[in-house]
């Protein structure tokens, strides 16, 4: 079995108050990923899927503060990196998408430059060099009349396009993770497929991992080889794709499952009702270290 | 998009100043200091001097037109002094928080509770008068609203998507400062630049009107209204040319800044029903 290319282990992560309080966020997270592989992490919203992945980055803002816990990328544990070091990794070895494709342009320069830019940070390149290989990258995102859609600025393209282009960026120095943080959630549904038939290819050509971060389990069944189920700042289950949706072992996952309608169902399942997941966020101090979904309950489960 | 009157007016207003102090040298009929003449001293405005004679019988048009020189290259150089230190301070205060910011920010609600001609007044007393010191009285007094407005856009920059994806791309501190977030907040630093070249020519009147900017016998507007104050009931034009000279520009470089301010933020744009 092969090393994996990033480990997690026993995360934890909170908001650090002072001295002395401490409101935990993550409790103790982990789970690894394979060279290569793409690693699903869903839940619902501040269940801490972004924040582990911000953990990840080593762009934790004050006052969230890992306390406990290993980040091993390479074996190399990116806590205790020094800032220099960590800088390095991103968006060389480490690669982030976003959610807004709107916002992640800086509105004043072309697109083409950015990516140039890229090559310039991370590879020493010469500007010169940097924008033909951004043409390239733009080409390989498949962006149509890659030459001249490089002069344009972020305010000329479509949403799908400059997700395009940030795909682009994120990949020009073929990293070795790709963190993907809803990165289709702002787009219409066609462009959505589009763009995940883009990085689920490019990745696999690449050999790139990705930690895909989406409530939408639609999108994760498709492009996931992993998933790993979050709730209320826990890893709650763990599982192969395939498995994970044929056998939810979670009363959470169950939940979750559950709450997604299914198209022609009723002639296969008979009439169903979709599962309610009482919508408000459990209030975290009430949770104990064992049980996490207790205080909700899903409807027909017995709390 | 469309500017109103008063941009064209500021517009305006300004241009004639430039003009006036680049040409200087080529349009103004007489030399500022060395064609003084006591015998046609205090002639009032005709066709030979236009706006009449001081009391050494110095031609006021022409010494205005070189006093533009002297205001132009207070306003634009303490200007650029200003932006400078306010941008530098203010954007690495916003960017990088903590105790740094602290810092700029008590220097900053220092120099705010000083008012700046009174600080401009300490420092030339400090460098004794002339053109130089001038500069940098001005240029090291004016940077507070500067400042602050620089570091209000970055921390409002700051939490842009594209900042942070600069960050997550690997971005160093300055890099993203100096590619993301300042060429995004020139505007308002442009408008800032611009309405703070009216009070830089206003503020070097008044010390030159105080004896302590340029020295006579050189032409500054200033001093050419303290010379005037003894003359103002026998001979108002050599007090009413400088004065208005004053006013126009000073009313050009602030209808310039408002105008500036109006196209380049959408959020102040006044619209005409």
């Amino acid at each position: 079995m092969t090393a994996p290319l990033l480990d997690i282990r026993s995360l934890h992560l909170g908001v650090a108050l002072g001295r002395s309080a401490h409101h935990p966020l993550l409790k103790g997270v982990s789970f690894q990923i394979m060279p290569g592989e793409a690693y699903g992490l869903v839940g619902e919203s501040g269940s801490g899927k972004s924040v582990t992945s911000l953990a990840v980055m080593g762009l934790l803002k004050r006052p969230l503060a890992v306390s406990s816990g290993e980040i091993l990328f390479k074996g190399q544990n990116l806590l205790t990196l020094p800032k220099r070091e960590m800088r390095r990794l991103r968006g060389n070895r480490i690669a982030m998408i976003f959610q807004e494709p709107m916002t992640a342009l800086n509105p004043l320069s072309t697109v083409g430059r950015q990516i140039a830019e890229m090559f310039v940070l991370h590879q020493d390149k010469s500007w010169n060099e940097a924008q033909k290989l951004a043409i390239d990258a733009l080409a390989s995102v498949r962006v149509p009349n890659p030459d001249r859609r490089a002069k344009n600025y972020p305010h000329q393209m479509s949403g799908g396009l400059r997700q395009r282009v940030m795909i682009a960026m994120a990949l020009a120095c073929n990293p070795d993770l790709l963190i993907a943080d809803e990165p289709t959630t702002a787009l219409d549904v066609t462009v959505q497929a589009e763009v995940l038939r883009l990085i689920k290819e490019l990745c696999a050509e690449r050999g790139t991992a990705v930690l895909f971060i989406s409530h939408d389990l639609g999108v994760i069944a498709s492009i996931c080889q992993r998933v790993g189920v979050m709730y209320a700042g826990c890893l709650v289950e763990e599982n192969e794709t395939r498995a994970l949706f044929d056998t939810p072992r979670h009363d959470y996952t169950k939940g979750l499952l559950g709450a997604l309608p299914r198209l022609g169902s009723r002639s296969q399942h008979g009439r169903q009702r979709l599962v309610d997941i009482d919508s408000i966020i459990a209030d975290r101090s009430k949770l104990t270290e064992t049980r996490f979904i207790a205080p909700r309950g899903i409807e027909g489960s017995q709390p | 998009m469309r500017l109103g009157f008063n941009f064209w007016l500021g517009t305006g207003l300004t241009a004639l100043v430039i003009f006036a102090g680049v040409l200087a040298p080529w349009i103004a009929p007489f030399d500022p200091v060395l064609d003084a003449d006591l015998m046609s001293s205090e002639l009032p405005p005709d066709a030979t001097f236009w706006f009449g004679t001081d009391a050494q019988g110095r031609d006021v048009y022409t010494r205005i037109l070189f006093g533009a020189q002297i205001s132009l290259t207070v306003g634009i150089v303490s200007q650029v002094i200003n932006s400078i230190i306010g941008v530098t301070l203010g954007m690495t205060a916003g960017y990088w928080g903590g105790w740094w910011d602290d810092l700029v920010n008590g220097l900053t609600n220092v120099m705010l509770a000083i008012p700046s001609l009174i600080f401009a007044l300490a420092v030339m007393a400090v460098l004794g008068p002339g053109l130089p010191s001038l500069l940098v009285a001005l240029g090291l007094t004016n940077w507070s609203w500067t400042c602050r407005i620089a570091r209000s856009s970055t921390l409002s920059l700051k939490s842009q998507g594209y900042v942070q994806a600069a960050q997550t791309l690997g971005y160093g501190d300055l890099r993203i400062m100096f590619t993301q977030i300042l060429p995004n907040m020139m505007g308002p630093i442009l408008v800032m630049a611009t309405l703070g070249m009216g009070s830089a020519v206003l503020s070097e009147a008044a010390l030159s009107f105080l004896g302590l900017g340029i020295q006579p016998p050189f032409p500054s507007w200033g001093s050419m209204l303290t010379d005037a104050r003894q003359l103002i009931q026998l001979a108002p034009w050599v007090a009413i040319f400088p004065g208005l000279a004053i006013f126009l520009s000073v009313l050009g470089f602030n209808l310039l800044g408002d105008g500036l301010r109006d196209s380049l933020d959408p959020h102040m744009r006044t619209r005409k029903p």
